[in-house]
């Protein structure tokens, strides 16, 4: 039998989250692993830990400005997929930048086949760079900026990218140099001459 | 197939079997003179409980091995520290003492800005690894002994030390791909194979290390406090 794919729910709404997690426990296919009522610390830290297979999050947790940022956000912290609960209060465009939605009023079928579908899309998304390789010149420029210490959402600024673009070359990095952390990183641009001591320190 | 150490093999067996738990029987303090007796008295005649040894080696030498409750209930602190501490001493007063030699002749031959940039990279971890040490050092195991004493110390609990007990990992595998990898060509061939074989090294005992700490320690403490209460 195909394991359960595991959920995290991030909803304001006890009542929601619970009868989400229900609907979604019944169906069979889903297990939820957690629940947040609120978007903290607390909460980036266990998605990070565990990092579920899909990630429900109503969009009205956060502050209105910050709805569009959402999915970079947690780009940022896990590798799930994210889906928006679409109620009154979504509009449009904040639904967009998810890898899904699914709606309040939806069926218990309907909502599990709109997951399904946002699962099956998701994987079949082009493949990750090759694992070893020349980095690209994009990657060489992202790695620069790593090693002098830029944030990913400074980097994304100075080179007009989105937050996720930059997270996703920054995994690509990761992959192909076999190196993790920032001082790593650094080491690496300073020995193949991309970068001298003096822009480090 | 998985054999499991047991108190009446010899200990010059043991170590025939893995010679790795040699490191693990001097961070006892076990005379290397009574191998050839069974570990059962060797650990007597040095004071040591043999069941906490044999736990120790058989999670040094199976990484999957997974000590039951029992294991875990039948084990001494006391040597379960004196283990950690070892290990610590092991780690700050020699391997990482040889690494830093041997990084520092491995890029001698480079030009300033990279020997420096390589040598910051190895300082800035080690220091990470001191201080990961010191934080257990002076808090958790101070906390484990006055447990111990029957004492119920304030405001610290077993479960905060797991929560913080942070990865010392990613960095030395960023090290060993740099050594392995991306040093330029003037570097000893020889000095560097030195240097990749110490740090995988170092590697395994850090992750087997972390494992006594999280796989036992741990559990022994929550143990430990919960039945004060």
């Amino acid at each position: 039998m195909e394991s359960r794919k595991t959920v995290a729910l991030i909803i304001p709404s006890e009542i929601i989250a619970k009868g989400l997690a229900s609907i979604l426990e019944d169906s069979g296919s889903f297990s939820v692993l957690e629940v947040f009522h609120d978007y903290s610390k607390t909460c980036e830290t266990r998605l990070r830990g565990f990092d579920p297979d899909v990630v429900i999050i109503d969009p009205v947790i956060l502050d209105f400005r910050s709805r569009k940022e959402a999915r970079n956000m947690l780009a940022d912290v896990c590798d799930s997929i994210v889906i928006a609960l679409d109620g009154p209060a979504v509009t449009e465009d904040v639904l967009r930048q998810y890898d899904g939605s699914v709606s309040l009023y939806d069926r218990q079928d309907e909502l599990v086949r709109k997951l399904r579908n946002a699962i099956d899309t998701k994987l079949q998304d082009p493949a990750p760079e090759p694992v070893e390789g020349e980095l690209s010149a994009r990657e060489k420029e992202i790695l620069v900026c790593v090693a002098k210490g830029m944030l990913n959402k400074e980097i994304a600024d100075k080179l007009n990218l989105s937050i996720y673009t930059v997270i996703t070359h920054r995994k690509n990095i990761t992959r192909k140099t076999g190196i993790k952390t920032v001082a790593g990183l650094t080491v690496y641009a300073l020995l193949n001459n991309l970068i001298d001591m003096s822009s480090v320190q | 197939m998985k054999q499991i150490f047991t108190p009446d093999l010899k200990l010059s067996d043991i170590i025939d079997m893995d010679y790795n738990l040699v490191q693990v029987i001097s961070r006892m303090g076990i005379d290397l003179r009574h191998a050839g007796l069974p570990a059962s008295e060797a650990c007597a005649l040095d004071g040591i409980d043999p069941a906490s040894f044999l736990l120790i080696c058989n999670v040094y030498s199976f990484p999957d091995h997974r000590p039951s409750d029992s294991d875990i209930a039948a084990a001494s602190l006391k040597d379960i520290l004196r283990y950690l501490r070892g290990s610590h001493l092991y780690y700050t007063g020699i391997a990482l003492r040889n690494l830093e030699t041997a990084f520092d002749r491995l890029v001698s031959p480079c030009d300033e800005g990279r020997k420096k940039a390589v040598l910051k990279f190895f300082f800035d971890y080690k220091a990470e690894l001191e201080k990961h040490f010191a934080r257990e050092e002076d808090e958790v195991f101070p906390y484990v002994e006055a447990l111990m004493e029957g004492k119920r110390p304030e405001g610290y609990t077993i479960d905060q030390f797991e929560e913080h007990h942070e990865s010392v990992d990613e960095k030395l595998e960023d090290m060993k791909n740099i050594v392995m990898k991306y040093l330029p060509s003037e570097c000893d061939e020889e000095l560097k194979m030195w240097v990749l074989l110490s740090v995988y090294r170092l590697r395994d005992d850090l992750r087997r290390h972390t494992f006594v700490e999280d796989g036992i320690l741990v559990p022994m403490v929550r143990n430990l406090e919960n039945d004060g209460k």
